[in-house]
């Protein structure tokens, strides 16, 4: 892997090479392997190794960004030159703040943020998985998918990466850590089950596990039956919830709010859902992933964004909020201050939080509580294809799929031809009668987030697919 | 190039491999996006790497890397041939190809102007124009431009004697004029959503989109659904603009006809397909006016599933999808398709950039045009009530491409032949099959565009790959209009 020693020999080099008045550099890349199957066979199987450095040049007012995976010295000239070349035909942006240095980016994110620290997300057991360990998974989830007479797919996947950052004005950071996931699908004559799991440490995935319970979904929802769509108690396990949340995390930015384009414009301090429902988003929380800091290398805080069903901020990258503290909204959007949130400029969208964690909230129901206390609803294992039908009311439209299961007086009866729905984000998180524990989840439309499973009434089902 | 493949194929080989292809790609683009009157973001990217894929023992192993000196070209392909070996571990059957007459190759995406020789003040100033138009309409709270180049340059060597260098380029631009009021986030874009036109041209494509041009009216377009009723819920007859039923076609037609999907190497993401094997030659998939073809040749236009050779070597070829309504064709490659009884791959395998493995991507999956002589005005004339749908604004459809939803960004009332009340939020639903068989007319070939789109995702790792689809505006009978909104 890339070691810091020599990005900071390139970030020199490059410093050379430039004629701006800033420079920054951030590095990406690493090792990423994974093994995929499907009708219970590996079917591909591939790796690769890739470094990427990004310069940043600022002359003035004007900056913008070039990219290469090559460290020679023309390569990184001609990375130079180009990152210079189109900084200098940009328009003055008035807006534009000199780059951070160490100790504006350590900074302060004002109430109720808090600094965060370093976690080590780097496991050496993860880092040297081979093809040979993977297939030895891939090997107990096929015997399981076999002992059921299902088929199994899914993918067993194993990285070390890393994110650096240095600039010119002695600002550096170098973060590395693991991720290994699994995911599983059975498939059976007319149904299917569905698992994921993903950890820094290799050792905290259980891949038979996972197959036993995809297996058992696949089973347990065979010979599906339709009920008529509409509006209906269900418990969403915890990957359906963090798919369907997922898709207003882009809307918690002071840049979003600015441009107008934020359905918690004017909503800001506003109860807009229930009181149960207390958001973060915490780099350092032991289930979250991720550098602990953003694309202008300013330290990521933990910044409450719902507490008890009220929206209280949103986050900022540096010049987001500067731009805030001079708007309209000013006095309309909590606490303004530069939260480490920003993406790597130049960019549009200004900032997002990315580690987010649901509260734990004070009666956690595990989901057989849930469907023991549901005279009749619905259970989803995950969501699919999931878009933005309306942006102000966060309507969303999507399937449910892989595991959908009627619930009578109790219990599970049996599974249910797929839906689709039609949901309004804010109505949905007002009206949510139970959550369990939150964990940390993964699906495959929305970031991995710490979030529980829901109990919720009046969910909008609007119409049945055939199978 | 050549010989730096072989370094990795003799290394291939020697260790076992039975057949083997290696990727040189140097890939480069350029983005630049205005917003509100500023630039918000201006970047160039190159990224240069190699892949080596492989069979042994019967399995396929991947191996890329950054690094193109010899001691790690030969370790890429040492470590694909162990990956091939530990695939094979968990296997049911070996994996056999289809054959394919090894050629030697030069080819260029036909251009006249290579985008990267215009200067980015130009750029910049065209985009600044178009945000200073759009920003001038009362109302609009958010405008967007965008413009886009690629450049890359491949070189494929197989160990059965493949040599094969293309250089690609696309261009892309468009633009979206948001207006938030009240409660409500209205937009319209030009000359589509989701970043505007695609296509393998030089800069050309800029210079024929009229950027500018339209730039006042679709600003127009946007304040003004703020002042427009919501499209009404129920049954009607609809009618698509061309870059509407262009994204029909790719999720409805375009995906569930991919075979890798049809024999479940999807299943754990992008899903399955309800187009089983037995649906070959005998489902009928839409109205006898409906033929679909995947043609990845140039005489069918520069869309972005043009090229001369797959990445395993295979030449473009045209194959009829939808041959008057019935179900003819699948997508396929050299692995797949004997499944479906055939002796020489579709020719549609394709990776991102050089660190992906090549998989089954749409090409340009087109519907063709009416043949007889056909206006979208003379349409609308012809239709006496219905709701014309303009824009894509969402998409969803399920997991074997059934049940599909989509949300568009402005609609037209037509009662008696004529457009009588623009309508915002026209959104429709419906069953893939029965859908396409409700289709009872098609513009001709003068409304017919050749649309990009150039975000599809596929594939674990996820790739994103550039696909073409040529639609013309049809009418289809007694749709299901509204459900997006409708509480129960």
């Amino acid at each position: 892997m890339l070691s810091t020693e020599q990005a900071g020999d390139i970030f020199d080099r490059i410093r050379k090479l430039s004629t701006a008045d800033e420079v920054e550099v951030f590095f990406s890349g690493g090792h990423f392997a994974l093994t995929r199957f499907a009708n219970n066979t590996i079917h591909q199987n591939v790796a690769e190794e890739n470094y990427v450095v990004s310069v940043r040049t600022a002359f003035d007012k004007r900056t913008a960004r070039a990219t290469t995976n090559k460290f020679d010295n023309e390569s990184l000239r001609r990375v130079v030159r180009a990152s210079e070349d189109l900084a200098k035909v940009q328009h003055p942006d008035a807006d534009l703040l000199p780059m951070a240095d160490a100790r504006e980016a350590a900074g302060s994110a004002g109430d109720g943020a808090r600094a965060t620290h370093a976690t080590w997300r780097y496991f050496d057991e993860t880092a040297a998985v081979t093809p040979q360990l993977r297939a030895e998974g891939v090997r107990k989830i096929v015997n399981v998918a076999q002992s059921h007479k299902l088929t199994a797919a899914g993918i067993f996947s194993s990285a070390d990466s890393l994110e650096g950052m240095f600039n010119s004005r002695g600002l550096s950071h170098w973060h590395t850590q693991t991720l290994a996931e699994v995911s599983v699908t059975m498939l059976g004559e007319d149904s299917s089950g569905w698992q994921k799991a993903n950890s820094p440490d290799v050792r905290n995935l259980n891949p038979l596990q996972l197959a036993e319970t995809a297996a058992r979904k696949a089973i347990d929802s065979a010979h599906p039956r339709e009920i008529a769509a509409g509006k209906c108690t269900v418990i969403l396990e915890p990957a359906a919830v963090l798919d369907l949340v997922g898709f207003m995390f882009w809307d918690y930015s002071g840049m979003a709010i600015l441009d107008q384009r934020s359905f918690l414009t004017g909503r800001i301090g506003t109860s807009l859902f229930g009181d149960n429902i207390t958001i973060s988003d915490d780099v350092t929380h032991p289930l979250q992933t991720g550098a602990p800091f953003d694309g202008e290398g300013m330290t990521r805080h933990t910044v409450p964004l719902v507490e008890g069903g009220k929206v209280n901020r949103v986050v900022y990258a540096r010049a987001t909020a500067e731009r805030m503290k001079r708007s309209d909204y000013k006095d309309k959007v909590g606490p303004i201050e530069a939260t480490g949130h920003g993406f790597p400029l130049p960019n549009e969208m200004g900032e997002m939080p990315l580690n987010i964690v649901f509260a734990s909230p004070k009666n956690p129901q595990t989901i057989e509580q849930m469907i023991a206390s549901t005279e009749r609803g619905v259970l989803v294992t995950r969501m699919w294809y999931i878009r933005e039908v309306d942006p102000y009311e966060k309507i969303l439209t999507g399937m449910t799929r892989d595991g959908t299961f009627y619930v009578e007086d109790g219990r599970v009866k049996h599974g249910l031809r797929n839906f689709r729905f039609n949901e309004s984000l804010v109505h949905m998180l007002s009206n949510v009668e139970g959550l369990s524990v939150p964990l940390r989840s993964c699906g495959e439309e929305s970031f991995d987030m710490v979030v529980p499973a829901m109990k919720v009434n009046d969910f909008n089902f609007t119409e049945v697919t055939k199978f | 190039m050549k010989h730096v493949a072989h370094w990795a194929l003799d290394v291939a080989t020697t260790r076992g491999a039975t057949y083997g292809d290696t990727r040189i790609v140097a890939h480069h683009s350029r983005s630049l996006t205005t917003k509100n009157g500023k630039v918000s973001s201006a970047s160039d990217t190159e990224s240069v790497g190699m892949s080596v894929r492989v069979l042994a023992d019967g399995a396929w192993g991947f191996a890329a890397s950054d690094n193109l000196s010899r001691a790690a070209l030969e370790a890429t392909a040492a470590q694909a041939v162990e990956i091939a070996r530990a695939s094979a571990r968990v296997r049911q059957r070996d994996v056999v190809l289809a054959p394919e007459k090894p050629v030697s190759a030069e080819w260029t995406t036909p251009h006249k102007i290579d985008p990267f020789t215009i200067s980015v003040a130009q750029n910049i100033d065209l985009l600044l124009k178009v945000d200073s138009e759009l920003r001038a309409v009362a109302g609009v709270t958010l405008a967007e431009t965008n413009l886009n180049f690629n450049r890359e340059e491949q070189w494929f060597v197989s160990s059965e004697g493949a040599y094969i260098h293309q250089t690609k380029y696309s261009t892309g631009a468009g633009y979206c004029a948001y207006a938030f009021a009240g409660n409500e986030i209205q937009k319209r874009s030009y000359p589509n959503s989701y970043g505007g036109q695609w296509q393998n041209k030089g800069y050309e494509l800029i210079e024929e989109l009229k950027l500018l041009e339209n730039a006042r009216r679709i600003a127009e377009e946007a304040v003004g659904l703020h002042h427009a009723d919501q499209c009404p819920e129920g049954t009607f007859d609809i009618i698509l603009d061309s870059s509407q039923l262009g994204l029909q076609i790719h999720e409805s037609v375009g995906h569930p006809i991919e075979l890798d999907r049809v024999l479940g190497m999807e299943a754990n993401f992008a899903g399955t397909s309800f187009l089983t094997l037995d649906k070959l030659r005998k489902l009928q998939y839409g109205s006898e006016l409906v033929n679909v073809v995947a043609d990845a040749r140039q005489e069918h236009g520069p869309g972005l599933g043009t090229f001369a050779f797959d990445d395993e070597g295979v030449p473009a070829q045209c194959t009829p999808i939808i041959t008057n309504g019935l179900f003819t064709g699948y997508l396929s490659s050299r692995e797949t398709a004997h499944t479906i009884g055939e002796n020489r791959s579709g020719g549609t395998l394709r990776a991102e950039g050089w660190n992906h493995l090549p998989m089954i991507r749409m090409t340009n999956i087109s519907l063709l045009p009416g043949q007889k002589p056909l206006s979208l005005e003379q349409l609308i004339a012809s239709t006496d009530q219905g709701i014309l749908m303009q824009t894509n604004r969402s998409w969803s459809i399920d997991d074997k491409r059934y049940n599909f939803q989509f949300g568009c960004e402005t609609g037209w009332e037509i009662k008696g032949g004529k457009r009588v009340r623009v309508v915002k939020n026209p959104s429709y639903s419906g069953i893939t099959t029965e859908f396409w068989n409700s289709l009872d007319a098609i513009c001709s070939r003068d409304e017919w565009t050749l649309w990009g789109t150039p975000n599809c995702g596929k594939g674990q790792p996820q790739q994103v790959m550039g696909t073409g689809h040529g639609a013309a505006p049809s009418r289809f009978r007694r749709i299901k209009v509204g459900s997006a909104y409708k509480q129960n």
